[in-house]
């Protein structure tokens, strides 16, 4: 048994590989082992219950703030104020639209359907992310979150392609490869790994989708040429470039250092602390290991999952900065060291940790 | 309080079936669902909040996720794990991920224990 190391391990990660079919036939896979803390059946129903109320007003509240600072952008146009609109707007746009694609897939921000699919469908398109491909890689994050060769959603892989992650605070790898799949999705084509997780019956769907963004972008292109202006540019599109940096800083600590092929969100997720600013924008999903333990629970009920959890949860990070502190060290670590990974310690009484006890952790051996 | 019916397959093969008590009716709140397992077999018993009862296959369609765990939303249950949702009278898959039906079983309530037929 050699243990595969360096850059080479990171060929394990592939859909298409041989790691998917190894984490099946070892039971990694599929879901139905992963630890959940205990709670009453009474309260789990009050945490799951959906209202309306908490989505419409934060999504009239991003829309509205959207709304205003990209006004107030053109109206101050060759004022340096317009730069701190346009600042704030691409946050907005470039950050806020992730978190909110993410609830509306889960499909727990809204109880009412229409609404939820509507605001899935807006913030998909803000987020460039297709939304059939991508409900589909994040149903399968949930289901295999960090397996090798299963999860397609691994940001930080060991070693940690650093040059990419940081290319990525300005959306430098991100855009330009999501421009390349709407337009390999607009011409009919899947990438081989989409084809191992989206069904087929789904696909003309995203074919679809593709082709009223291309018609969008097309739209944005034609209006900054007519106007002799970056604007359209900067509030269509642009702001996953300049202001995806937050989404970055948010996303990163979700997984980053943490476990693989464990089957325990305690293991290979975070819970950060954050202020509201921060939850606004965010959704709330700074309770991380809360959202992936139960993931039907709103985002506006996680702080209260999140009393009910703590019992069995490592101590939640009182920061970014404090979290941080860890992953960036853990990383660096991992560049030489690809069996280590962030182990926290747990509450006395807490539930203990759920890893497998065969050596299925070292999936990446062969 | 029957719905439509469809034998599972390894039945169809092997025995016949037959009604079976699988809870008390006050053990299951409107609107809520609790899990009942037979002969290896899980079943999810909803009730709704009309009082009516359903049965269906205790697991998603999608991935074996125990629907027991999950939400009751009028005559709709979300799977607990990826928001995958089954109307539990017809057992039909009305949201993905879950693309294929459920499977249902007459149910009848008496003397207080809700029995359903498998």
């Amino acid at each position: 048994m050699t243990a595969v190391m360096g850059r080479e391990r990171l060929k394990c990660y592939s859909l298409t590989g041989e790691q998917g079919e190894r984490a099946v036939s070892l039971g990694l896979a599929g879901g139905s082992e992963w630890f959940r803390s205990d709670i009453e059946r009474k309260r789990m129903k009050e945490l799951m219950r959906r209202s309306d109320f908490p989505a419409v007003r934060d999504t009239l509240l991003w829309f509205g703030l959207m709304g205003a600072f990209a006004a107030a952008g053109i109206v101050l146009w060759r004022s340096w104020l317009a730069l701190v609109c346009f600042a704030i707007y691409g946050v907005l746009y470039g950050s806020g639209c992730d978190s909110r694609w993410h609830e509306c897939g889960h499909g727990t921000a809204f109880k009412n359907t229409w609404l939820n699919d509507r605001v899935y469908a807006i913030a998909s398109f803000m987020d460039m992310r297709d939304p059939t491909v991508w409900r589909w890689s994040h149903t399968r994050h949930h289901t295999d979150t960090l397996i090798v060769g299963r999860d397609r959603e691994i940001a930080v892989m060991r070693p940690a392609r650093l040059a990419r992650i940081l290319l990525n605070f300005f959306g430098l790898v991100e855009f330009p490869h999501a421009l390349w799949e709407m337009l390999c999705h607009a011409s009919g084509h899947l990438t081989p790994e989409e084809r191992t997780f989206v069904p087929p019956d789904e696909q003309s769907r995203v074919f679809r989708t593709a082709r009223v963004w291309c018609g969008i972008y097309c739209l944005t292109i034609a209006a900054i040429v007519i106007t002799h202006s970056v604007v359209p540019f900067l509030i269509v599109g642009g702001p996953r470039i300049y202001g995806v940096y937050l989404l970055q800083i948010y996303g990163l600590t979700q997984h980053a250092g943490m476990g693989e092929n464990v089957l325990d969100h305690r293991l290979n997720t975070r819970t950060v602390y954050m202020n509201c600013v921060h939850r606004f924008i965010y959704s709330n999903m700074n309770y991380h290991i809360e959202h992936h333990m139960f993931p039907m629970v709103p985002y506006h009920r996680l702080a209260d999952l999140h009393e009910e959890v703590k019992r069995d949860m490592p101590e939640a990070y009182p920061s970014l900065w404090a979290a941080y502190k860890e992953i960036i060290p853990a990383v660096l670590r991992q560049l030489k060291d690809q069996t280590y990974y962030v182990r926290r310690e747990l509450p006395p009484g807490a539930a203990p940790y759920r890893v497998p006890p065969d050596g299925r952790a070292l999936l990446e051996t062969r | 309080m029957g719905v439509r019916f469809s034998k599972p397959a390894e039945m169809q093969a092997h025995e016949m079936p037959t009604w079976v008590a699988a809870c008390v009716a006050e053990d299951v709140d409107k609107e809520d669902v609790i899990g009942f397992s037979h002969e290896d077999r899980d079943f999810a018993i909803y009730r709704t909040a009309e009082g009516e009862f359903f049965a269906t296959d205790g697991h998603c369609t999608h991935e074996r996720t125990l629907l027991c765990d999950g939400l009751v939303m009028g005559h709709v249950i979300e799977c607990p794990k990826h928001n995958g949702r089954f109307d539990i009278r017809t057992g039909k898959a009305i949201r993905t991920p879950a693309l294929t039906d459920l499977q249902t079983f007459p149910t009848k309530v008496e003397d207080g224990t809700v029995f359903v037929f498998v």
